[in-house]
Parts: C-alpha cells; sequence; structure tokens
C-alpha cells in the first residue's frame, strides 16, 4: 500500500512537472507569435550594440587571416543566380554595360562603370565571412574602399544611413528585391568594401558578380551581393519593410555584429 | 552554509527533534531561479539556431578541408521514409525520432536537427529564436554579474563555497557516499559537502564563464577587439563547437543537482531554495542546538 503510494505519487510528480514543463514551453510560442513580445526580446539587440560600441574602437580591424586559411570554395548562400531578366542580360554581356549608380544625400551623384570602380582606391582582404546560420569560409576579397568613394560624392550632414540595392529578387514572381543598410561608421571603415573580386579572380555570379558589399564584423546577410545602387539616405523607416533591410524585414536584427 | 550564533537564534524550533534552519539568503534564492530560467530559454533557443545549421567544426572556418567533426542530417530509406542521422567523427548513428528526423505537433515526421518539443521556438525560425536568446543571454550575464558582486560583498564564497581543509581530507569518503546516496544529515547538513562545492566553483568559475566567452567567440564585432584573440580557442568553429559542448556540460550538471536534491530530500531542498528554510533534525548528541 505504503509503497504504492509512493510511486503513484512520483508519476504524479512526474507529469505535473511534465505537464508544467510543455505548459512552459506552448506559452514561449505563443508569446513569439505576438506583436508586442518579439520587440521585448529586441531589446537584447539594442543592448548588445551599444556594449559593442562602447567596448571597441570605432575603427577596429576584423581579423585578417592568411592564404593557407583559405577556404577551398567559397559557399554562396542564398541565390545564386538573379531571376531577373535585366541582370541576366548584364551577365551575359559580361557586365560591361553594368553600371553602379550612386545617389540619395550627396552633392555629387554618379554613375561608374566596373573599369571605374576598379580605378578606385582600392584594398585586399582575406577575412572571414559568418553567416547567422553558424557556419563561416574564410576568402580572399578585392575591391573599391566604400569611404573612399563616398568621400568624393561628398554625403550631405544629415545622411545617416547607406542603403544597397540588389538586383535579386527574393520572391519567385521576381518581386521584393535584396536591399541593405548599414550607417556611416561602418560605410567609412577601412576595410568596408565595394568588392569585384574573389580569390584573385572576377567575383563569380553565385557570390555576388559583379559587385558585393563587403563589412566585416557583421553576419553574412549584411553584405549583400549583386549591388546595383547605393542610396544615402536619413532614415530607412519609409524604405520597403522598414527595418532596412530584407532579412531584416523578415525578423532578423538590423545589428548584426552578433 | 555559515554555522554561527546568529543562525542559531534565526532558527526556529517548530517541531520536536527538528527545526528549520535559514540556509539561503533571499538575493540567492531570487537570482537561483532567474538562472533557471534563463539557462533553461538559453538551451532551448540555442537548440533551434543550432539547427539552422546542424554541423560542429575545428578550426577557423567551416570550410577547410575538414568534414565536420559532428553532425545531425537526415536521409531517406528505400521507402521514402525520413531516417535521421547522427554523424560523430565520421560515424553514422540512426537517431530517428530524436536527431535528424522527428515528428512535429501535427504528427508528420520532417527532417530537423532537434525535436520540437526540445527547441524554442517550437518550429524552425531562427530569427525568432536568436531574439530569444540573445535577451536571455543578458539576463544571464547581468544576473551572474551580480550573483559575483552579491557572493563577493556577502562573503557568500569564502564563507560557503570555499573548501576547508577538512574538506580537502574528506574527498575521498564524499565520493564514497555520493556513490552510496548517503548524505550527511543533522548539523552537517546545514552546509555543502566537498564534493557540492566543487562542482558549484567549476560551474561558477570554469563552465559558465567558458560557455559566456565562446559566444562572444562567435561575434564577428567583437572578433574585432583583439584581433587573433578567438585562435586561441582553435578558431570561430572551434568556439562554437565548445560553445555547444559546454552547453551541454551544463545539462549534465543539472540533471546531477536535481538528483542529488531528489534522494537527499526534495521538499526539504526545495522549499529551502523558495522560503530560504531548510529542516534540520536534532542529534541527540548535540545539546547547544537544543
Amino acid at each position: 500500500m505504503k509503497l504504492h503510494a509512493r510511486t503513484s505519487r512520483r508519476r504524479f510528480l512526474a507529469r505535473t512537472i511534465g505537464a508544467a514543463g510543455a505548459l512552459a514551453l506552448s506559452g514561449c510560442d505563443a508569446l513569439s507569435r505576438t506583436e508586442w513580445f518579439p520587440k521585448v526580446l529586441g531589446a537584447g539587440e539594442k543592448l548588445s550594440e551599444a556594449a559593442h560600441h562602447l567596448i571597441t574602437p570605432r575603427k577596429a580591424m576584423a581579423q585578417e587571416f592568411s592564404e593557407v586559411d583559405l577556404s577551398p570554395t567559397f559557399r554562396s548562400n542564398g541565390t545564386a543566380m538573379p531571376n531577373d531578366a535585366r541582370y541576366r542580360a548584364l551577365a551575359t554581356a559580361g557586365f560591361a554595360d553594368y553600371r553602379l549608380e550612386v545617389g540619395g544625400l550627396v552633392e555629387q551623384p554618379a554613375s561608374l562603370s566596373l573599369a571605374e570602380l576598379r580605378a578606385l582606391p582600392s584594398r585586399t582582404q582575406i577575412t572571414r565571412h559568418d553567416c547567422v546560420e553558424g557556419w563561416s569560409a574564410i576568402g580572399k576579397w578585392r575591391g573599391a574602399r566604400l569611404g573612399a568613394l563616398l568621400e568624393t560624392l561628398r554625403p550631405a550632414r544629415e545622411a545617416r544611413y547607406v542603403m544597397f540595392y540588389c538586383a535579386d529578387p527574393m520572391e519567385d514572381d521576381g518581386t521584393s528585391p535584396y536591399y541593405e543598410s548599414i550607417d556611416m561608421n561602418d560605410a567609412f571603415h577601412p576595410q568596408t568594401l565595394l568588392a569585384y573580386e574573389l580569390n584573385d579572380k572576377p567575383l563569380p555570379i553565385p557570390n555576388g558578380a559583379p559587385v558585393r558589399l563587403r563589412v566585416e564584423r557583421q553576419l553574412g546577410y549584411k553584405h549583400a551581393k549583386y549591388v546595383m545602387r547605393i542610396e544615402l539616405v536619413q532614415s530607412f523607416d519609409k524604405i520597403a519593410g522598414g527595418k532596412g533591410g530584407y532579412w531584416e524585414d523578415n525578423g532578423y536584427e538590423w545589428y548584426a555584429g552578433i | 552554509m555559515p554555522i554561527e550564533e546568529t543562525d542559531a537564534r534565526r532558527a526556529a524550533v517548530v517541531r520536536a527533534g527538528t527545526y528549520l534552519y535559514y540556509r539561503h539568503t533571499l538575493p540567492v534564492r531570487v537570482m537561483h531561479w532567474i538562472n533557471v530560467i534563463a539557462l533553461t530559454i538559453l538551451l532551448l533557443s540555442g537548440l533551434n539556431i543550432f539547427s539552422a545549421h546542424p554541423a560542429l567544426y575545428w578550426g577557423k572556418s567551416s570550410y577547410t578541408g575538414r568534414p565536420p567533426v559532428f553532425e545531425i542530417t537526415a536521409t531517406e530509406a528505400a521507402g521514402g521514409d525520413l531516417v535521421g542521422v547522427t554523424r560523430i567523427f565520421g560515424r553514422d548513428f540512426v537517431t530517428t525520432g530524436l536527431l535528424g528526423a522527428s515528428e512535429g505537433a501535427d504528427g508528420e515526421r520532417v527532417p530537423r536537427a532537434f525535436p520540437s518539443w526540445l527547441t524554442i521556438p517550437d518550429t524552425r525560425w531562427l530569427a525568432m529564436a536568436r531574439r530569444w536568446h540573445l535577451f536571455f543571454a543578458w539576463v544571464f550575464v547581468i544576473n551572474g554579474l551580480c550573483y559575483i558582486a552579491y557572493s563577493v560583498a556577502a562573503r557568500h564564497f569564502t564563507r560557503d563555497l570555499a573548501p576547508t581543509a577538512a574538506d580537502w581530507r574528506s574527498v575521498g569518503r564524499s565520493i564514497i557516499d555520493h556513490l552510496r546516496f548517503k548524505h550527511p544529515s543533522g548539523e552537517a547538513a546545514k552546509r555543502y559537502n566537498v564534493l557540492q562545492k566543487l562542482a558549484y566553483l567549476a560551474v561558477i568559475f570554469v563552465l559558465l564563464p567558458l560557455v559566456i566567452l565562446m559566444g562572444f567567440a562567435m561575434s564577428p564585432w567583437l572578433n574585432s577587439l583583439l584581433p587573433g584573440w578567438v585562435d586561441v580557442f582553435g578558431g570561430r568553429q572551434s568556439a562554437r563547437t565548445i560553445h555547444f559542448i559546454v552547453a551541454w556540460l551544463l545539462v549534465a550538471f543539472a540533471l546531477i543537482h536535481v538528483f542529488e536534491v531528489i534522494v537527499s530530500g526534495f521538499w526539504n531542498h526545495l522549499r529551502s531554495m523558495i522560503t530560504g528554510r531548510y529542516r534540520v533534525e536534532v542529534e541527540a548528541t548535540d545539546e547547544t542546538a537544543r
């Protein structure tokens, strides 16, 4: 009798704990699907950004590696070939007709061919690309320093963000083009490049040809591929989903340093 | 816990032969339960984050020419059924139902590293899992800093956690006692035993700082703080692997901790971690406590 009472009490306890756990978990899932709770959790992003900026010098350099560390093949993630007629026509012609439009809050908007982009002050760096999914790859990049380009165009005082509009649509029907944004500090960081070479060869299409952004110290989704147009803005609230990037509009953090 | 006059005075005799002893202070109790919540959410959201790329590597990047050291995948059997496969150092283990492929809430088997009942949120949703993880990481770190500050100020470390000379001499005996599920009773039950002290110290000063540091090592921004510091741990992907292993070591600690709580008086321990009061039996030879 006594033994039976004890085992049934234990079973009751185990079941209670199990049920409480299941209830707590489904509570977490219900909270995830509310409008307000993810915003509360978003305080973590703001804290991380503030803490990182507090302890890291503005021009702190991302780690650079040597040739022996290079990944045998640099993984392509997301779009491997933009589903866009205009882009495909440019690619077929070897990007001979490609022009990078730079405008918005600058005194002197510009339109650059690949040759003009290559003539700008450049930098070569071997860096690690950290994807938000958890993997990383090491590649050698060569590209125009974004800061040097922007200096010649003289940004307006009120410019706060640099927007990157890309050729790759994220929806199957050809809509929702990829886009990204970074702040002026990152734009003028010496390692921030408009990269046109990967591992000493012209940037391959799966990796963002002809030009992709390199913004070391941030996760992979910030490194916009297939960049067609750059715009300096004061705010991105009114652009697309209003969160400053395609993945940001889908719930990812704008600050991708972590 | 300290055996002092003040504590003896705080102890109220409520039942013949036993009395309640004030074992855990309010800050320790509050921080303990915050830690339980934060670490549970960190683990479950972490398993969801891991599921976005369920492979672990040793080295500076994932693509070094060497295969992953650990991988959870799904393959399709001849009949079309999904089979969950866990690969450790190249050796395959079928783990259908738990790892690689498991049934969701709708009963359908889908490819997923960890089952839905072990992840926050329950679906594969990396953006939301990151929000939970990076928010509760702050809760956990701030709580931990408060605990360190409190424990230094209140001399919790030196009085309750630092092993004494007598503790060190009793290590062998304590191991045998633990293996026989024999636990201190009476006055001796007021203080932590030596294995308990060493386990807590290892968790507080080794495992928890290590899991935080390996989290930092995965941040590309914090990598720039001192270029190359991550290589001390074998590189960024090694740091991710260590982060994963330490998380499971913490799970192992929690399981043993809860097991010990159950076998040495579940309700008594639970009450002492909620109200602070722990019931101590008065030993026949102990006149002073009466």
